[in-house]
């Protein structure tokens, strides 16, 4: 699909992250009575552009790092490590320190109006007590919007652009199904005009008739609105639908990056190989005739990394060096990068 | 393959359920049959009824809120909705098990891992501690643990995700049952650990001749893994038949639905997704006549005064719509 | 919900009928359940109407038969229930019934009162801590722990000897005291619901850490303290009669039915009424108190909220 032209007229990215690392210490036991600070390495090392327009699907399994890296991205988390430059701003430098504690700066917090985030949980990002008209008027109070009638005509035309009736300002969350609340979070997420959107599994948690509904629905208010979308998701197949380019991670790196296409028809990484491969296709006769990769064991903790290459313990064609030293991204070919040992021949 | 004979058949399970909004028909009138060594695929969305009428077959669903459930369930020449719970329970995890979605919260976080599986034979094969515990090490093995000497001794939540699912199916194939229901035993599993499970399921399915009825919502898992498939929706089977059949050429409008809807890796670019339009349907006040057609696009008068009858497109393969021609 | 009305392209709207009937909040909801509940809604019953009686009883009395609290009248002194006298007369002479009333209504007054002071304070003081964590959830919480180790009554008795006797300084004492407990407890709500994705999409969106703690956090946890609030008055009256009973509480000659019943056990053996009347008043108020707390738990019982 065609970003719409950039005023700015340069090729800029809107998003370019750089060597993002984020870190959780945690307390481990060590025995009896000893215990250890440790560090969970969440996201470790991650560099990706997104150009305005794009939507960059994140895909892995769980603890792969995806959700972490959405957040960090936002700056709802603070890097570790890295940089995150929005829009030629980079974003590090916008956070002030308090005491002991580090909180976002004034520029950092205006930010928020041009970049949000979907949530998964349709049940728990709506807070209970509040009416949806309260929870879509709050993004418009925080940046200055007074209550009163064009307020909410402002809400009440978010709620038609995702397709709910504007009627519905005097309900609580619990009285609608998965799917519109999910709606609901979308209007949210819209409501100051933002120019990305970091959607982190927003279809998951809803019925496969639902998913359809918001995945086409997303797709729709991308193409309306001229959304720059990171889109993170363990469903390769939604992921595929809906982006442009796919990176695929796996223990806080990324494994591959290339094209949506390109991901699914001319995998290299054994990885993106094998999960493609594990994503069972509504078809039998595909499905009888398949030749599956099935990897052995599993996921490692991202509390005990494996050395070289995170993957190598599964990787069913790994070598010596893969244990020793980790492979870094390289280009492959225009647009597709990999990160494996084997693909330097 | 082992003889083609039936060994569970359910003939018009009914299950309802009372709550604050009135009577819930979470299963209302859900004929299905199980042979030996064939796996049956129940597919549906949340509501659909699906777990609720294993569950009701099996006896588990718990009697307030639900109304004892209506119909039969032929097993073994008798029928499991007469039983007491006690032979009941002399039944399950013996001759008939269930595994489910969340091994965290089927496996007793306090016991060992030992102790569960051991339990079983104990009980349903009076065997002694010793010999159960040889037994659970090659089931371990069997279902792929590494080390198993080492790790029956160690908790459920010692084991990740997708080795206490091995665990719950190690527990539930000790005993060799004939028929095995398994509710969304991969829902909760990252993809790659899924291709495993599924994979292991089949092959003791073979190796033991197992019935299985697998319950789940992923289209997917029900085209690699199933031979037959029920669809459900609102507590009722719309249309059933062998996979292949169903998945080359669906009748009722809901199937077609989900299957356009469902994203695929392989689809050519552009394509388009059919989102099936509408709400999933409220269970404590279903529309009159068929309840999905407020959602179909092929909806006709009949359609929202009558519920359909059963149309039988072959010998195997059915459906019940009004939209559907009879074949001649 | 009724079938839901369909837009061209598929997505669902809003039933048409539905829409022009306001939403049912958590707490409407809870208001049925509460109201279906016979034993609470009894219960409240009961107490409204022991509330009115406090209230205006003395007054009614007073234009009717002219007694009051301290008037003496020692010719009647110490007379058992009678058509003049439903609740017989004390050892002074004075009306047992506008003395048990009006000793209510302090029970009342300050049990609700000093409830109201330890909720908001609890309230607040757990969710900020809870909502700030690190050193200063620390410090705030030994600060709570420091205060809970102490003697309670002591304390409170101490405040009070400190203060003076005075109404308007016991409840303060019993309620500076009796936060404790709901800022444990809404620390702990704060504790998981700051987790929740609905706080983090507040935070995201620019809501400011204060509009997050009381629009999003303090609301949510309502549920438990008006659980705590309900079960706690009844604490507070037992003792305000307790401080009565000692001689701390309200000063003679008004009377509390702390003082009442102690004057009362005093005398049980010969004048029986006087103990058997402020001590039924007291046991119905406290029932009815705690059976309307069960009542206001199960209406707001977690388990409904989806």
């Amino acid at each position: 699909m065609m970003p719409p032209p950039s005023p700015t007229a340069t090729n800029r990215p809107l998003l370019e992250v750089r060597d993002l690392a984020v870190r959780f210490p945690i307390t481990v036991s060590d025995g009896w009575l000893a215990r250890r600070q440790e560090e969970v390495r969440a996201v470790d090392g991650v560099s990706f552009s997104v150009q305005r327009g794009e939507t960059l699907g994140l895909v892995g399994e769980s603890g792969c790092g995806k959700s972490t890296t959405g957040r960090a991205i936002l700056q709802l988390i603070r890097p570790a490590a890295g940089e995150v430059v929005f829009d030629g701003l980079p974003l590090d430098e916008l956070w002030v320190k308090r005491g002991r504690s580090w909180t976002w700066g004034p520029k950092l917090r205006d930010l928020r109006r041009r970049m949000q985030m979907i949530f998964q949980d349709p049940f728990a990002s709506l807070n209970p007590r509040m009416t949806v008209e309260a929870i879509l008027a709050e993004p418009l109070r925080n940046f200055g919007i007074p209550s009163g009638p064009e307020r909410r005509a402002q809400i009440q035309s978010l709620l038609e652009t995702v397709g709910m009736d504007p009627r519905a300002i005097r309900r609580y969350p619990h009285e609608f199904s998965g799917g519109q609340r999910q709606r609901i979070g979308i209007a949210r997420a819209l409501a100051l005009g933002p120019d990305l959107i970091v959607a982190d599994e927003p279809i998951s948690a809803l019925d496969v008739s639902i998913q359809a509904q918001i995945l086409t629905l997303l797709q729709k208010l991308r193409a309306d609105l001229g959304l720059t979308m990171l889109f993170i998701a363990h469903d390769l197949a939604a992921v595929r639908l809906i982006s442009d380019r796919i990176a695929v991670m796996y223990l806080g790196r990324i494994v591959e990056l290339a094209d949506a296409t390109v991901i699914v028809s001319a995998a290299h990484h054994p990885y993106t190989k094998a999960l493609i491969s594990a994503v069972p296709a509504p078809d039998p006769v595909t499905e009888k005739t398949r030749q599956r990769i099935v990897l052995e064991g599993e996921v490692p903790s991202p509390l005990n990394p494996p050395s070289g290459c995170p993957f190598h313990t599964r990787c069913p064609l790994r070598e010596d060096r893969c244990i020793r030293e980790a492979p870094l991204l390289r280009e492959i070919a225009p647009g597709h990068t990999v990160a494996c040992h084997l693909l330097e021949r | 393959m082992p003889v083609a004979d039936t060994v569970l058949s359910v003939h018009d399970l009914r299950t309802f359920f009372r709550t604050d909004d009135g009577i819930v028909r979470a299963v209302d009138g859900v004929s299905f049959s199980v042979r030996r060594g064939e796996t049956l695929g129940i597919v549906g969305e949340s509501g659909s009824g699906k777990s609720v009428a294993c569950l009701s077959a099996l006896g588990l669903v718990p009697r307030p809120p639900a109304f004892h459930p209506s119909g039969e369930v032929r097993y073994g020449g008798r029928d499991l909705l007469a039983l007491s719970e006690r032979e009941l329970e002399h039944l399950r995890g013996n001759r008939l098990a269930m595994i489910f979605q969340d091994p965290l919260t089927s496996l007793n976080p306090y016991l060992r891992v030992s102790r569960q599986l051991t339990e079983v034979l104990e009980v349903h094969r009076g065997a002694s501690r010793a010999e159960a515990r040889r037994a659970a090490m090659t089931m371990l093995e069997r279902v792929g643990i590494p080390d198993p000497a080492r790790r029956i001794d160690q908790y459920p939540h010692q084991f990740s995700g997708g080795m206490r699912q091995r665990v719950m199916i190690a527990m539930a194939l000790l005993c060799e049952p004939e028929v095995l229901f398994a509710d969304e035993p991969t829902t909760a599993l990252d993809v790659t650990i899924q291709a495993q499970i599924l994979e292991l399921i089949a092959e003791l399915r073979h190796s033991l001749g197992t019935a299985v009825v697998l319950i789940t919502h992923d289209l997917g898992v029900v085209a690699g893994s199933t031979d037959r498939v029920a669809v459900m929706y609102a507590g009722r089977i719309v249309e059933t038949g062998p996979t292949a059949a169903v998945f080359a050429h669906p009748q009722h409008p809901y199937t077609r639905g989900l299957l356009a809807s469902t994203p695929r890796i392989d689809t050519p670019l552009g394509s388009r997704l059919e989102a099936i339009p509408g709400l999933p349907p409220d269970l404590a006040h279903l529309p009159a006549g068929c309840p999905f057609h407020p959602r179909c696009s092929q909806a006709v008068d009949r359609c929202r005064t009558e519920y359909p009858a059963v149309i039988a497109l072959s010998m195997v393969h059915s459906a019940a719509c009004w939209a559907v021609e009879a074949p001649q | 919900m009724n079938q839901p009305v369909l837009h061209p392209d598929g997505s669902a709207a809003e039933p048409a009928a539905n829409s022009l009937v306001g939403g049912t909040s958590l707490w409407q909801d809870a208001w049925k359940r509460l109201r279906k509940n016979r034993v609470a809604a009894g219960s409240g019953v009961v107490l409204l109407m022991l509330a009115a009686a406090c209230l205006v009883g003395p007054a009614v009395i007073a234009a009717t038969w002219g007694y009051d609290y301290e008037t003496q009248d020692l010719a009647s002194g110490a007379r058992p229930p009678s058509w003049s006298h439903p609740f017989g007369t004390d050892f002074y002479g004075r009306d047992l019934l506008t003395r048990v009333l009006y000793g209510g209504r302090v029970s009342l007054t300050v049990g609700l009162l000093a409830a109201v002071v330890a909720a908001t304070v609890g309230t607040v003081y757990g969710a900020v801590s809870s909502y700030a964590g690190g050193m200063i959830d620390s410090l705030m919480m030994r600060v709570v722990d420091i205060l809970y180790a102490l003697p309670y009554m002591f304390l409170v008795i101490i405040l009070v000897t400190i203060l003076g006797k005075s109404l308007l300084l016991v409840f303060l004492a019993l309620g500076a005291v009796g936060w404790l407990l709901t800022a444990r407890i809404v620390r702990g709500q704060v504790m998981s619901l700051k987790e929740q994705d609905f706080v983090l999409a507040a935070r995201s969106l620019g809501t400011s850490s204060r509009d997050i703690i009381f629009r999003h956090l303090i609301p949510n946890t309502l549920g438990p303290v008006i659980v705590t609030f309900t079960l706690t008055v009844p604490s507070m009256i037992l003792q305000e009669a307790f401080l009565s009973f000692l001689g701390l509480g309200v000063q003679a000659p008004r009377p509390s039915l702390g003082a009442l019943i102690n004057d009362g056990a005093n005398q049980m053996l010969v004048f029986w009424w006087t103990l058997a009347f402020p001590g039924a008043v007291m046991a119905v108020m406290l029932f009815a108190l705690n059976f309307l707390g069960d009542g206001v738990r199960d209406a707001l019982d977690p388990r409904m909220k989806h």
